[in-house]
């Protein structure tokens, strides 16, 4: 049974730019929602394989026959490749890959099928889902469907049976590149090539058709099953700006006790201040930072006022705000393998990543921080302005999926770093009694980054 | 003669360790069990205080240890004190204050502790010496590469006791010692080093692993506590030591079934599995009775969960990183050496997965193991997905060596720089160069490993897998699927099977009731017997309920089942390119698809190959492709893109020796990386190819290239044909790339590939195959001795049982028999009457016209002499060395002691086996190794009894006893050197003794016989030198884990064929003082020669008997022959296996005997010194040249 739709999906939204010219032209892509295709029943002699129906072409020139799963139709988006060998249902859903085609170097996808606890959004908003092996079966106690099934329902399309190291290799030598995926036989190769050049992802907003219309009071909290840190101490409010937050940094912060309102990426700053919050998160979002000029100048109203925190996405405008550059990587980080290494203690933590974009240092202001480097490629994983109790992080340190490291476990709220940056405690003191003094709100001091009880103890 | 170790055992190890401990268990077994109220007791225990106050959350599994963390909740608790912050940061980097650091190896090689040690300890030496550190080793196994004199600085290959270790270090003074690169022996050593006091004595640090931490780690008490103290389950069990004891643990864990095993004793007597109360009793008092300590430990099943593994890094500066995570297929309840395992873990979810890493930075952070790896053990229920920890082991392990394989990280190298301070973000990735090693490995393909097993080599042994090990070796194969990875290990394990399924399989035949049963237990085959449920149309679900493998393994079969019926309805002219893709895709061999399709591998291969399907190679990278890496590590796939990019360089490809097994083993091994040595310096670039992940050929930085593939023929053609190297060397990887060498030949003739360095064809290097086959094949073989005039034992080939009859008729009993074409004297008997060969040609061999078995007179009480000769293609022939056998002949060559130089051999047989060996290599046209085993009868005839015209088990022994590297010179000789370019032109006599010792694994077999027979059992082999031949055989001894004593009583109990040489030993130990017990029998000949002897009854003549003298410690050491009779061959045999279970010395032969009593009149005179193997031969050099012995011999037609 298949049924055809042409739906407007948020991609719909973005500006194409023509391979020659560049002149803007608007696409509607047709998506074909199929429910799961049973396999037929097999006769003994009939081939046990389904045959190549799909391709990917690259904007390299390159066509990749494969076997699609998922919806089916044609759609483009850049392609990335994650190294994370866990998650891929955390993947599907992190709203962070709006527009991307993610391809999973980790071989067998499918295994552990899905369930709806390990979603970090409401939606799948990836383009496309590009493995070398699709499971033909789920083992897994939590698992309540196939993959195939769940993003035939979303309208995502996949394919599998591709050699999905080649692309690799080619996406690290060549950069992220964009590809057409299609199911549709009536489309050439060059119609297809056509489409990858005459599209592009810098300069496009993905934010506003990830992010919540509404504000909302976030009240979940992880799991207990899978509580590694918790805390019920004090009750901080927090304002959360949705760039496509995913779901484990609120659960997270709802962990540590945390009051969270969850407000849309056009909130205006004013409103936020009014609500008179301990602190506000920047939240991780897609696409290119500088496509969201509204929301650099949102953080610039907020910063100084009240302490902030910025995770991905949010780093980077957080970077932009302060007056920083912002480019776009050869091929992103986008795993759960990453060394970052906190610089003022020295100390190494694995990390969940996902970012195209970074952060210049060097065009930083006076006064801001690099706290944490990728130990890859020396870029620029984290940023720290005291004078304006600024903090952020390029990379996830909510994990889900990846590494707790990031999550440190001395029952601080989670994001304790400048716990973890002060080496030199009277620093940290003084610090604190400026931010005390500084602030017009006379909460307890909250740093996000909460200094947990015993520095208020002792500013007592 | 051969002695048994057992260094692994799954609960006798920890127990040995902590033997003190688990008596002091007694009063304080049932703590574990009392819940919450005691845990608050433990608390305030003296013994925790750290980990007790720090952790205000007690389910916390972050950062517990960290110090700044630490420093912090200390001062709240204390007010600020304000320099504790600063000491926050650990101090890291390489340190200074080391100069010289001692590493302890493993030892012989025995199950459970096979040569992976080699590899980790190899790795250790070279990253410590580069890192500038003056290297001490000890090592008692001369097979390995890490005792190669140049790789450390001081090299001993002695004994590994604390006492005699000690002296090592008395003399050598090292800084530090490292002991977690040489397995449990390393670690038991240096635990008894630092409880003793020793360590202290001489200034000596433990790095890479504190005292409190391996303690902590081996524990079983200690180690339930710390997990108790993070809030990690482990399953509910205790030690009981009365049946009560027993009934009330059991209560306390509520529920059947319940594992009971027995503390102390060998192979899990005594212990089993529980459904019910009454079993539960039964097997608690049987349990109780066997163990020697009257301790049983009684453990809840966690039968059926599923069972993972992390390898686990951690650095002085507290990062930690897991290396690579494993699945267990078969699930808990199997060791995991025995298991099929996957990496990564392919059933978890990331939530899951998390949880176990979060667990696993917690245990080791709470367990303490400073730096280093560690690999940790879960059960997890597969209904809910409950976690408990089974153990963790504080050290490089056997899954270190896999994880280093399977991941390109290599674990020990980097544990052995993190030892001497250095943090993991200091050290660059070995194999991107760019990145840090400080990261998780991520990996783009899947990798599996299967056990192999050797339970035909003893029989009596039910081949039953439980949670001891078994399995004497491993296969390991990449695949980018799990199928393609899972079906290529299948056929790396050189089982006879060219993949899974596909092929007529005695399974097939089975019916239901048998195949169910092989499901649900537990056994080498289970896989076979799957595949034969499925072909009979048993359902996944089915299957899973009977054996609990996991569902996603099982349907990944069913899918290979699938494509075989579709294979079977097809011919090959019906197959297209995209359906060889798929299938190739799925792991299937040519010889598989060729089974189903009714074709030939040849056939299959040529149409596979003119539709354009070759394998694409892929490269192992740890980082899934997202970083450039050089090193040339491969694996092949069906996928589109090959990473292989071959040179055009001079090159050698070095055929290695797959997985390990009885007869084939690290010996080979030795002479591949040696290969691979020599030849890269000469100036080729070399390719290894293996299976095998303990190994340290397939360390990705030995050879140039490495592909990590199955050695078969398809395989090796498919890179012959990918690299086309000048040079193919199969002589040095044993049997394995022997049996390749003529299809290989056929190839080469048949296509003539150019070598793509330009310089000519590919040839195969080294002696021609044809010649290894006239060596093999009896009917030409006997003709070129003939020619020779070189004398054989009288012999036949019989095929039909009335020809076998004829032929022992006429040469006269005893006889050796065998089948044709045997590899470590598989099925090789001694017959001595026409009713045991009978019995033998029904039971052990199918005799037939295809095929024969040989018949071979059997010289009583004749020496056995093996030979190792090099010869080069120009015609010359230098002998390696001679090497006499402590047993006599008929003991496998494998088994037996033997010594370098002989000691007893009158020069006139010496010459006449010299000039033997020269005629025969010259005229089997050898280039490179060749080994001859002959036999010396007691009138001086000498009787040539085998050549083999390859490397053989000895080379490695030979050359650290002579100082000359024969594997590489051997290798060298093969590209066209002469041995006089190579300026070893003479045989080599030292002036220092050598004897090899072997070390059986019969404690591992119960109900096996320990007698040494022509069947070759043994698992590895010690080396001890000295310049006196008793004192190198008492270090032999020693090092082999039978210490003679110097006192006590000997018990005899010689055979009629033996009993003439009674009187020579009862005397030779009377004059050492000990006392002499015999039964009826052996008494009444010492009586008649007026010897003392204590009569004690048979077995089975009633008690006191002489088995009840063997348990209450009344006797030091045995010496005991096999019998003829029937009932005395039972009470030998139990009687044998008593004295294995009590660790009293057996000696099975007459030699045996006598060099022991000699070994004991030596020990009681003088102390074992112990010298470094560099210094034999620095001594040696200056004063022994003029001891050289010419033999070499021009060749007269060159």
């Amino acid at each position: 049974m298949t049924m055809s739709l042409t739906l407007s999906i948020p991609l719909t939204c973005f500006v194409p730019k023509d391979s020659s010219v560049n002149s803007p032209r608007y696409r509607v892509f047709t998506v074909t929602c199929s429910s799961a295709i049973g396999t037929p029943a097999l006769g003994l002699a009939e081939r046990p394989w389904k045959v190549s129906d799909a391709r990917l072409v690259l904007e390299d020139g390159s066509v990749w026959k494969a076997k699609s799963f998922g919806a089916s139709g044609t759609q483009v988006g850049e392609v990335v490749f994650n190294t994370s060998l866990t998650g891929y249902q955390e993947i599907l859903t992190d709203p962070s890959y709006a527009g991307q085609f993610v391809l999973m170097t980790n071989p067998h996808i499918g295994n552990t099928g899905v369930n709806f606890d390990d979603e970090e959004s409401t939606k799948c908003f990836l383009a496309g889902l590009v493995i070398r092996s699709l499971s033909i079966s789920t083992s897994n106690w939590r698992c309540k469907k196939t993959l195939g099934d769940y993003l035939a329902e979303r309208n995502i399309m996949g394919i599998y049976d591709v050699d999905t190291r080649a692309i690799t290799r080619r996406l690290r030598e060549d950069g992220s590149l964009i590809g057409v995926l299609s199911t549709e036989k009536t489309k050439t190769d060059e119609e297809l090539l056509l489409m990858s050049r005459s599209w592009d992802i810098v300069g496009i907003d993905l934010i506003s058709g990830v992010s919540c219309k509404e504000p909302y009071e976030w009240v979940d909290k992880t799991n207990s099953e899978w509580a590694f840190n918790s805390r019920d101490r004090e009750t901080f409010h927090i304002i959360a700006y949705d760039f496509g937050i995913k779901h484990n940094i609120l659960r997270r912060l709802a962990s540590y006790g945390c009051k969270i309102t969850v407000v849309p990426s056009t909130w205006p700053a004013s409103e936020t201040l009014k609500l008179k919050p301990d602190g506000v998160l920047f939240s991780n979002g897609p696409g290119d930072p500088s496509a969201v000029p509204y929301a650099v100048e949102t953080v610039k109203d907020i910063i100084g006022k009240v302490p902030v925190f910025g995770i991905c996405m949010g780093h980077q405008l957080l970077g932009q705000a302060l007056g920083g550059k912002t480019f776009k990587m050869k091929f992103g980080h986008h795993g759960g393998n990453h060394p970052v290494r906190n610089l003022r203690s020295g100390e190494v933590e694995i990390s969940a990543q996902n970012h195209n974009y970074a952060v210049d240092p060097a065009s930083l202001p006076e006064g801001v921080e690099v706290t944490h480097v990728n130990l890859n490629d020396g870029s620029c994983a984290g940023l720290a302005y005291a004078a304006k109790n600024i903090m952020s992080l390029q990379y996830h340190p909510e994990a889900s999926p990846g590494p707790h490291d990031s999550d440190y476990g001395n029952g601080n709220p989670l994001f304790t770093y400048m716990l973890k940056c002060d080496d030199d405690l009277l620093k940290r003191v003084k610090f604190l009694l400026y931010c005390y003094s500084g602030l017009s709100v006379c909460q307890p001091i909250f740093f996000f980054f909460n200094l947990s009880i015993y520095c208020i103890k002792f500013i007592d | 003669m051969g002695h048994c170790m057992n260094h692994c055992d799954y609960l006798s190890s920890r127990s040995i360790l902590f033997s003190s401990k688990l008596h002091s268990l007694k009063s304080n077994t049932f703590r574990l069990f009392s819940g919450s109220s005691n845990r608050l007791g433990a608390r305030k225990a003296p013994s925790f205080p750290a980990a007790l106050k720090l952790r205000p959350w007690p389910t916390q599994f972050g950062r517990l240890e960290n110090p700044s963390y630490r420093a912090n909740t200390v001062r709240s608790e204390q007010g600020f004190s304000g320099e504790v912050l600063g000491k926050a940061l650990p101090r890291v980097g390489k340190r200074a204050d080391l100069k010289k650091i001692m590493i302890l190896g493993a030892g012989p090689i025995v199950i459970g502790q096979a040569c992976e040690f080699d590899y980790s300890g190899t790795q250790a030496c070279k990253a410590l010496k580069e890192e500038g550190y003056e290297v001490v080793l000890i090592n008692s196994n001369p097979a390995t590469i890490m005792t190669d004199p140049d790789l450390a600085d001081r090299t001993y290959i002695t004994p590994m006791t604390p006492e005699l270790v000690e002296q090592v270090l008395e003399k050598e003074r090292p800084d530090a010692l490292l002991p977690t690169m040489g397995g449990q022996t390393a670690l038991n050593l240096a635990v008894a080093l630092a409880e003793s006091g020793v360590l202290q004595k001489f200034g000596v640090e433990l790095i890479g692993a504190k005292l409190d931490a391996i303690k902590k780690a081996e524990d079983r008490d200690l180690f339930k506590q710390a997990m108790k103290n993070i809030g990690i389950k482990t399953p509910p069990s205790g030690i009981g030591t009365t049946l009560d004891e027993c009934v009330d643990i059991a209560n306390e864990i509520g529920e059947f079934p319940l594992i009971i095993r027995p503390a102390f004793t060998l192979g899990g007597t005594g212990g089993g599995i529980a459904y019910n109360k009454e079993e539960f009793e039964t097997i608690c008092k049987a349990g109780l009775a066997a163990s020697l300590t009257s301790q049983v430990l009684v453990e809840k099943s966690l039968l059926g969960w599923k069972e993972y593994e992390l390898e686990v890094m951690r650095d002085l500066a507290d990062n930690v990183v897991i290396i690579c995570s494993i699945e267990n297929i078969d699930p808990m309840g199997v060791h995991t050496g025995d298991s099929i395992t996957v990496a990564p873990a392919q059933t978890l979810t990331d939530k899951e997965y998390q949880r176990l890493r979060d667990y696993s930075v917690a245990i080791i952070r709470e367990i303490g193991v400073e730096c280093g790896g560690s690999n940790v053990q879960f059960a997890v229920n597969p209904t809910d997905g409950e976690v408990m920890v089974i153990e963790m082991n504080p050290r490089v392990s056997r899954s270190s060596a896999l994880a280093s394989k399977a991941t390109g990280f290599p674990i020990a190298k980097m544990a052995a720089k993190l030892s001497v301070g250095y943090s993991l973000d200091q050290i660059p990735n070995d194999i991107t160069k760019k990145t840090p090693a400080s990261f998780e490995p991520s990996i783009d393909y899947v990798v599996t490993k299967i056990p192999r097993f050797a339970f035909e080599k003893f029989p009596g042994s039910q081949p039953i897998l439980t949670t001891q090990m078994k399995s004497v070796g491993e296969s390991m194969a990449l695949g980018r699927t799990f199928q393609e990875s899972f079906q290529k290990a299948v056929r790396s394990l050189e089982c006879g099977y060219s993949g899974w399924g596909c092929a007529k399989l005695k399974e097939l035949e089975w019916d239901l009731d048998q195949l169910k049963y092989s499901l649900r237990v537990p056994n080498p085959d289970r896989i076979h017997a799957i595949y034969a449920a499925m072909k009979r149309g048993m359902k996944v679900d089915d299957i899973h309920e009977l054996s609990y493998i996991d569902k996603w393994f099982l349907t990944q079969l069913k899918e290979l089942v699938d494509v075989e019926q579709f294979l079977l309805a097809q011919s090959l002219s019906d197959l297209t390119e995209d359906d060889f893709y798929e299938v190739k895709r799925r792991g299937f061999s040519d010889k598989q698809i060729a089974f189903a399709i009714k074709s030939s591998e040849y056939e299959v291969r040529q149409k596979r190959l003119s539709l354009g399907v070759t394998p694409a190679y892929k490269r192992v990278d740890t980082c899934a492709a997202e970083f450039e890496a050089n090193t040339p590590y491969m694996y092949s796939s069906y996928d589109f893109e090959c990473e292989s990019a071959p040179t055009q360089r001079k090159k050698v490809l070095i055929l290695g020796g797959g997985p390990n097994r009885i007869g084939q083993g690290i010996e080979f091994d030795y002479c591949c990386c040696h290969t691979s040595f020599a030849l890269q310096k000469a100036g080729y670039e070399t390719i290894m190819m293996n299976s095998n992940p303990e190994t340290v050929s397939t360390d990705y930085d030995t050879s140039d290239r490495l592909y990590f593939e199955p050695l078969t023929v398809e395989d090796v053609l498919n890179i012959i044909d990918l690299e086309r190297p000048d040079g193919i060397i199969v002589q040095f990887g044993g049997q394995t790339p022997l049996k390749l060498a003529l299809p290989i030949q056929q190839y080469l003739d048949e296509h003539k590939p150019k070598c793509a360095s330009e310089t000519g064809n590919v040839r195969i290097w080294g002696t021609t195959p044809d010649s290894i086959d006239a060596a093999e094949d009896r009917e030409r073989f006997n003709a070129i001795l003939k020619e020779l005039k070189i004398e054989q034992p009288k012999g036949g080939i019989a095929k039909s049982e009335a020809d076998a009859l004829a032929i022992a008729t006429d040469i006269g009993y005893p006889v050796v028999v065998r089948p044709s074409y045997v590899l470590g004297g598989r099925a090789m008997e001694i017959v001595y009457s026409d009713d045991k060969l009978v019995t033998y040609l029904e039971n052990a061999v199918e005799v037939d016209p295809e095929r024969p078995v040989l018949i071979d007179k059997y010289l009583s009480d004749a020496i056995e002499i093996d030979v190792d000769a090099l010869a080069d293609s120009h015609g010359n022939v230098v002998i390696g060395g001679i090497m006499e056998h402590i047993e006599q002949a008929g003991v496998h060559s494998g088994d037996s002691a033997c010594s370098i130089p002989t000691k007893t051999i009158p020069s006139s047989c010496l010459e006449t086996i010299r000039s033997w060996t020269i005629q025969l290599a010259k005229r089997l046209n050898v280039c490179g190794l060749m080994n001859c085993q002959y036999a010396i009868t007691v009138s001086g005839d000498v009787f040539l009894l085998e050549a083999n015209p390859r490397a053989s088990r000895t080379v490695p022994f030979v050359s650290k006893a002579i100082g000359h590297p024969l594997a590489k010179y051997a290798s060298l000789v093969m590209s066209g050197k002469s041995l006089y370019d190579l300026g070893f032109t003479e045989e080599v006599i030292p002036a220092h003794v050598s004897v090899k010792e072997a070390v059986l694994p019969f404690e591992k077999f119960q109900g096996c016989d320990v007698l040494l027979g022509p069947e070759m059992r043994s698992t590895g082999e010690v080396m001890g030198i000295d310049f006196e031949f008793p004192i190198a055989f008492a270090k032999a001894q020693i090092a082999a884990g039978q210490k003679p004593p110097l006192s006590g009583t000997v018990f005899l109990s010689l055979n009629d064929l033996t009993k003439p040489h009674l009187e020579k030993i009862a005397k030779a130990f009377r004059g050492l003082g000990f006392r002499i017990v015999s039964t009826s029998g052996t008494a009444h000949v010492l009586e008649l020669a007026g010897i003392l002897v204590e009569r004690v009854l048979k077995l089975h003549e009633g008690r006191p008997h002489a088995g009840d003298m063997v348990s209450n410690g009344q006797i030091q050491l045995m010496v005991i022959t096999s019998s003829g009779d029937a009932l005395d061959q039972i009470d030998g045999r139990q009687l044998r296996r008593m004295a294995l279970a009590y660790k009293v010395p057996v000696i099975t032969t007459v030699a045996g005997a006598l060099a022991t009593a000699e070994a004991i009149r030596s020990l009681k005179s003088s102390t074992v010194k112990m010298i470094a193997l560099q210094d034999f031969f620095n001594v040696e050099s200056e004063a022994a040249s003029s001891k050289t012995f010419t033999t070499v011999q021009r060749a007269t037609s060159a």
